[in-house]
């Protein structure tokens, strides 16, 4: 398998206990490996360790035991490289949409110095981003005028500003309804087809994470370890007829199948 | 052209209890009620002026004494202002070093909630010992008094950031103090706007019952001589004035309140 040459993100045999040496045990034995360009999604039965594994991922936790390399680093601190979205869109309210967007801007340590005399040009490239997503015109908007759909629009915009290698995304549809969500998915779809960034996206639904992801996880339930991982065979561009096809039901079906054992197992 | 004429006619026709915007007229109106009842209640119950005024002759003591009363009035408003900025700035300080961090937070809320439970009242003596009667202590009561509120409010307005909002951030790699100016003192202004208002009126009862205890100056000290020589009128044209520039400082923080955080009122405004 090609990806397995240069994996993005590398996860080997991680431990992660909360609350210290006789607290819960998150993760156990935790092992995946993401290839660069490829989208990951990580499907499991509730309290299975998703969320440890976004905090593992992006440095905001440090594991007991095992190792995350990121872009061939060991991670032991924050990596910026890494953009993040999460259910809850977390816009300040009191920013416009733009500025909100250019938030990650004024954190991360090699734009943060050159921002304020290259605002015009990270402006254009926030524009084009809200474009992209379908929020063109919508800059100047406070994030409380939109609705949640395009909260969660604005949200991805900002987590893609400062051009990440790696998208991690955690349940960003999960609020939303049915309709709004499928459109969403195409927004994430032609956005990895268009910058090739990597994503990770962890998730409940499972036509979902079939849409649309190159490579499934399945967890186990807490602790949480790797069950299983499915390589998506559906070619792209998918459609989202795709939904209603024989092939993809199975697959979905066969998820659905292995997560309901894993938390029988529980 | 007809349309318009015809809309005309309805307005003129319009009885005029319609055309009054009663809810604008609403304060002023239950204002002028209450003093009406006020003096409709002394006249029936024959009360006499050492016990309880009519509003008549209230008004009457504060066109008598307006000299005294303007100038202990501007004296109550300044050391009142004066203990409240200082509230303001020490409150703001204080409320961020204790959002700051959870065990500042953990170590000095408890000795904050002892320093407010004690009766300001109690300290005015010891500030008396300190710093002699007059203006020094009555600032300084208003200021003890008042600032509880906006730390308070503050170090919640730190202490509820979204932990995902904070995830975001940090895994970008911001320092705490990235977080505390992009997020958390932003989003604590609503709560410290919030909290003047309750702050400006707690700081005149800290500066009132101060010049009371200990003080030749300002509406206190003028209540309590008016009332040693049974001067009842002055002393609830006293209470009247408090009552006036209370209303005025407590709409002056509204409207800071309202101008300074906009987004926070959100819900008013999307109407």
């Amino acid at each position: 398998m090609a990806h397995l040459v240069s994996p993005l993100v590398s996860i080997e045999n991680v431990d992660m206990r909360y609350g210290g040496a006789n607290g819960t045990l998150a993760v156990s034995g935790l092992s995946m490996k993401v290839g660069k360009g490829e989208f990951a999604a990580v499907v499991g039965p509730s309290g299975c360790g998703k969320s440890t594994l976004m905090k593992l991922v992006t440095g905001l936790h440090i594991p007991q035991g095992g190792g995350v390399i990121v872009a061939g680093k060991q991670v032991t601190e924050p990596v910026s490289i890494v953009g993040m979205a999460f259910q809850n869109p977390t816009m300040l309210p009191w920013r416009t949409t733009l500025d909100n967007i250019l938030l990650p801007l004024e954190i991360v340590e090699r734009h943060r110095h050159r921002l304020r005399r290259h605002k015009a040009e990270y402006v254009e490239k926030a524009e084009r981003l809200l474009e992209t997503v379908g929020l063109k015109g919508f800059g100047s908007k406070f994030p409380w005028q939109l609705s949640g759909g395009m909260q969660q629009r604005a949200n991805l915009c900002r987590a893609l500003i400062h051009e990440p290698e790696l998208l991690m995304l955690d349940e960003p549809f999960g609020a939303l309804d049915a309709f709004t969500r499928e459109e969403l998915w195409c927004v994430i779809r032609d956005l990895q087809a268009a910058q090739g960034v990597t994503i990770v996206l962890v998730t409940h639904d499972l036509r979902e994470a079939t849409f649309l992801a190159d490579r499934i996880f399945v967890m186990s339930a807490r602790p949480g370890r790797v069950l299983k991982e499915h390589v998506v065979p559906f070619a792209r561009p998918r459609e989202l007829d795709l939904m209603y096809e024989k092939g993809f039901n199975d697959m979905v079906h066969e998820l659905h199948g292995e997560i309901a054992q894993a938390r029988v197992a529980a | 052209m007809s349309i318009a004429a015809e809309n005309t006619a309805a307005t003129q026709a319009k009885p005029l209890a319609a055309r009054i915007n009663w809810v604008t007229l609403a304060p002023w109106l239950y204002t002028i009620g209450l003093f009406v009842l006020w003096e409709l209640l002394v006249i029936a119950l024959e009360m006499p002026p050492t016990i309880l005024p009519a509003p008549s002759r209230v008004f009457q003591a504060i066109l008598q004494y307006w000299s005294p009363i303007w100038k202990n009035s501007l004296q109550t408003l300044y050391t009142t202002t004066l203990g409240f900025a200082i509230a303001v700035v020490a409150g703001l300080g204080i409320g961020l070093f204790i959002g700051w961090s959870k065990t500042i937070y953990a170590g000095l809320y408890p000795l904050m909630i002892g320093f407010n439970a004690i009766p300001k009242v109690a300290l005015v003596p010891i500030l008396v010992i300190w710093f002699g009667i007059g203006t020094i202590p009555a600032v300084l009561t208003a200021f003890l008094i008042s600032f509880f509120p906006i730390v308070v409010n503050v170090a919640t307005g730190l202490a509820t950031i979204e932990p995902e909002t904070e995830d975001v951030l940090r895994a970008l790699g911001a320092r705490k103090m990235d977080i505390m100016l992009k997020v958390g003192i932003p989003r604590s202004m609503p709560y410290f706007f919030g909290s003047l208002k309750i702050a400006i009126t707690l700081a005149f009862v800290g500066s009132v019952v101060s010049e009371t205890v200990a003080s030749n100056y300002g509406l206190g000290n003028m209540m309590s001589s008016a009332q040693s020589q049974f001067n009842v009128p002055l002393v609830f044209a006293g209470l009247l004035m408090l009552a006036v520039e209370g209303i005025a400082m407590y709409a002056l923080m509204a409207w800071i309140e309202k101008r300074m955080t906009g987004w926070a009122h959100r819900s008013t405004m999307a109407q």
